[in-house]
């Protein structure tokens, strides 16, 4: 089962590393790492995507807290967060399939931020499910290059993540 | 005052009460050993290679409870403290390590004797720094022996530059620190304590499973305590010995591939394990999907990822295992009935115990002519002090010491459970030596692991730490042979070692005093001789060859499923 992990860290030397390590020396999957400062001082989030059954889960969050750089991990297993996620996407387009792509940008409230004779580049936003519809869509028309940013997540309702 | 770096790191050291090191001279900390020159507060202790200063460092832990110290220098030096870091590491081992780094600017230029040794060290330590301002010192190696000795404890590697050990600055060491991304949660909920004793009350077949955690948590005492007031056997992984006196009618003695088969089938038919800070190695379920069948589990453990890791667990307790134990003991004290009421409902169940411990005692098969290595190692707890101390390193002898020695008191069996580190023993003992002066320590090891670290003879004969070195020697990688023999059809592949060494005249070379003995009736004068002797010495006890540990779970099989005699 995919989750969302959210993982707030003291802003120190290599805890990135220790982060991505603790996931290959334990052989948990990463599918989406970010990371980046937050409003506070010396914090930094990072947003990572695993999969795993509930035990696999339970050891993860619990491995990232004994972590001593760790401040918090929020599991967003649930429907208690909304996660966004930013693609940048070269597509083919040209004759009739410029008119295609078009619609489809249409429909995914996205936008075309370059345009050559024979291509658009699209940036999108939203929630990743809906990313990968997208990318779906635009694929049979040739994708010439793909970049995304992994998801990012935050919870629902009116509390912070201190509660 | 102002002063430098490698000066600043010294007064941290006193100011952590450390009065032993295990250190390495090299390049990169020339300045902190130019400053313990005239430093009069700290003994400094050298060995022969870095691994077994760290080794050393981590005996001196084991023995003492307090925080081991290493020293080594930057690249080569640093890589070999890595195998000491890590034995640690598995074991929970409290250790600041210090080792010396190229100067700041040179960091990442491949400089001379440059390793990123905070990256090795990343996942074989509890926590890592690299100080990069002289200013952060103290506040670090606060930091570092903080960390290290609380919660699970741990070794804390600290990469201290060169430039930053000459580098100047006001020294001032502060009084308490605070992280406040690391809290270790030390207070087993009441709720769940509360649930533990009525759990243990209700059960008709408990037995208390105790790890390493115990020793480390200051614990026996309340364990002893507990089993003895609700009459619960204790059965101790390898890392529990000596946690709960082995010689009491309620001690199982250890669980496991090597373990009793009175524990082992204890465990299977149990309907409740209290796990009290141990972690269910493969080494000691077994195969999981068999193990405990019908047992619940109350798991007691300071380090929530032990729990829930290999095995299912009913009621787990995160907490310090000393809290926890005496708040149990207090809430039986108030059941003062029902305590009564298990005590009679138990009786069926010690008699079980009682039927396995008739039927498969430990054992083996007593020879005249060639010597047996249980045999010594009985011989070597009849002729022992009641405190002393034993080191081992891995194998057979190993096994063969948790086995027979019957260890009663904490902290005086000092092992590389996890890691199986051999050539950890020597080293090990002179930890503990340096720690204890007047007690008596041994290193039990086979002739393969001795050899491992064979150099630090040196060192033993030098600081006058007069470790008594028994080796058990059946010119073989035992452990290795024994499987080859019971699971490889005896091809006995790269497992002899040919060429016998003549460990009398070895010592002889060192300085110390060696015995040798092929003889089962000269194994008790030898110990009695070596004993007496104020120095080193070292005893060889040529044993017969292909004896093997029993009873044993083959890896892979239930815990029911033990071979008692191949």
């Amino acid at each position: 089962m995919q989750h969302t992990i959210s993982v707030l860290v003291e802003n120190e030397f290599g805890v990135l590393s220790r982060v991505a390590s603790l996931f290959s020396g334990r052989g948990f999957n990463i599918d989406s790492l970010t990371v980046a400062p937050t409003n506070e001082e010396g914090l930094s989030r990072m947003t990572i995507a695993t999969r795993g059954d509930e035990q696999i889960l339970e050891q993860i969050t619990k491995q990232l807290n004994k972590l001593v750089d760790v401040l918090k991990v929020i599991d967003f297993s649930d429907d208690s967060a909304i996660e966004r996620e930013m693609v940048l996407v070269k597509v083919t387009a040209e004759d009739e399939n410029r008119a295609e792509v078009l619609r489809i940008v249409d429909i995914f409230r996205a936008k075309i931020i370059d345009v050559t004779p024979k291509s658009y580049t699209i940036e999108a936003t939203g929630n990743p499910v809906k990313m990968d519809a997208l990318l779906e869509l635009l694929r049979p028309l040739g994708l010439k290059e793909l970049v995304r940013t992994g998801a990012v997540a935050i919870g629902r309702g009116v509390k912070g993540w201190k509660g | 005052m102002k002063m430098n770096g490698a000066r600043i790191l010294l007064e941290c050291l006193k100011k952590e009460g450390v009065d032993t090191v295990f250190g390495y001279p090299g390049g990169t900390v020339i300045n902190i050993y130019n400053e313990l020159f005239s430093f009069k507060d700290i003994n400094h202790i050298l060995p022969r290679h870095e691994q077994a200063g760290t080794h050393a460092a981590d005996g001196y832990a084991r023995a003492t409870g307090r925080v081991g110290v290493a020293i080594a220098t930057s690249g080569p030096g640093a890589t070999n403290t890595v195998t000491g870091i890590a034995t640690a590491y598995m074991d929970s081992i409290p250790m600041v390590i210090v080792t010396g780094q190229v100067p700041t600017a040179l960091i990442g230029n491949d400089a001379f004797q440059e390793v990123d040794i905070i990256g090795i060290t990343r996942s074989c330590t509890k926590h890592n720094f690299l100080v990069r301002d002289v200013k952060d010192l103290a506040m670090i190696m606060k930091k570092a022996f903080y960390i290290a000795r609380s919660g699970r404890p741990g070794p804390v590697l600290v990469d201290l530059p060169k430039d930053v050990q000459i580098a100047q600055t006001e020294f001032a060491y502060p009084d308490t620190v605070e992280i406040r991304s690391y809290k270790p949660n030390l207070e087993g909920h009441p709720r769940q304590v509360e649930k533990a004793v009525a759990m243990l009350l209700e059960s008709h077949r408990p037995v208390i499973y105790v790890g390493g955690g115990v020793i480390l948590g200051n614990a026996a005492d309340e364990l002893t305590n507990l089993a003895r007031k609700l009459s619960v056997p204790v059965t101790t992984t390898l890392m529990g010995l000596g946690s709960f006196p082995e010689n009491d009618t309620l001690s199982l003695g250890m669980l496991g591939m090597h373990g009793s088969y009175y524990a082992n089938m204890a465990m299977t038919h149990s309907d409740l394990i209290i796990a009290v800070g141990a972690r269910f190695d493969d080494r000691v379920t077994g195969k999981i999907a068999t193990f405990a069948p019908s047992a619940k589990i109350i798991h007691i453990d300071v380090d929530p990822t032990s729990i829930k890791k290999n095995v299912r667990v009913d009621l787990p307790i995160v907490g310090d295992v000393r809290d926890v134990l005496a708040r149990m003991i207090k809430l039986s004290d108030k059941q003062k009935e029902k305590v009564v009421e298990l005590k009679a409902a138990l009786a069926p169940w010690h008699e079980d115990i009682a039927d396995w411990k008739t039927k498969h005692p430990l054992g083996y098969k007593q020879s005249s002519t060639v010597i047996k290595p249980q045999f010594v190692i009985q011989k070597l707890r009849e002729l022992s002090d009641d405190d002393a101390i034993i080191a081992t390193d891995v194998g057979q002898h190993q096994m063969w010491t948790a086995q027979f020695f019957q260890f009663n008191k904490p902290r005086t069996l000092l092992s590389s459970g996890g890691l199986g580190t051999m050539g950890y023993g020597l080293p090990a003992a002179m930890g503990a030596q340096a720690a204890f002066p007047e007690r008596q320590v041994i290193a039990i090891c086979g002739d393969g692991g001795v050899q491992m670290n064979i150099q630090e003879i040196a060192t033993l004969v030098q600081n006058r730490l007069p470790v008594k070195i028994v080796i058990l020697n059946n010119n073989f990688l035992g452990m290795v042979r024994q499987w080859q023999e019971l699971f490889f059809d005896k091809r006995y592949s790269q497992t002899c070692m040919e060429l016998p060494i003549d460990f009398v005249k070895l010592a002889d070379a060192y300085g110390a005093k060696g015995f040798s003995t092929s003889k089962p009736g000269e194994v008790e004068m030898v110990i009695k001789q070596a004993f007496k002797e104020k120095g080193p010495v070292i005893m060889e006890f040529k044993i017969a060859r292909e004896e093997k540990v029993l009873p044993m779970v083959p890896a892979g099989a239930s815990l029911n499923e033990m071979v008692l005699n191949a």
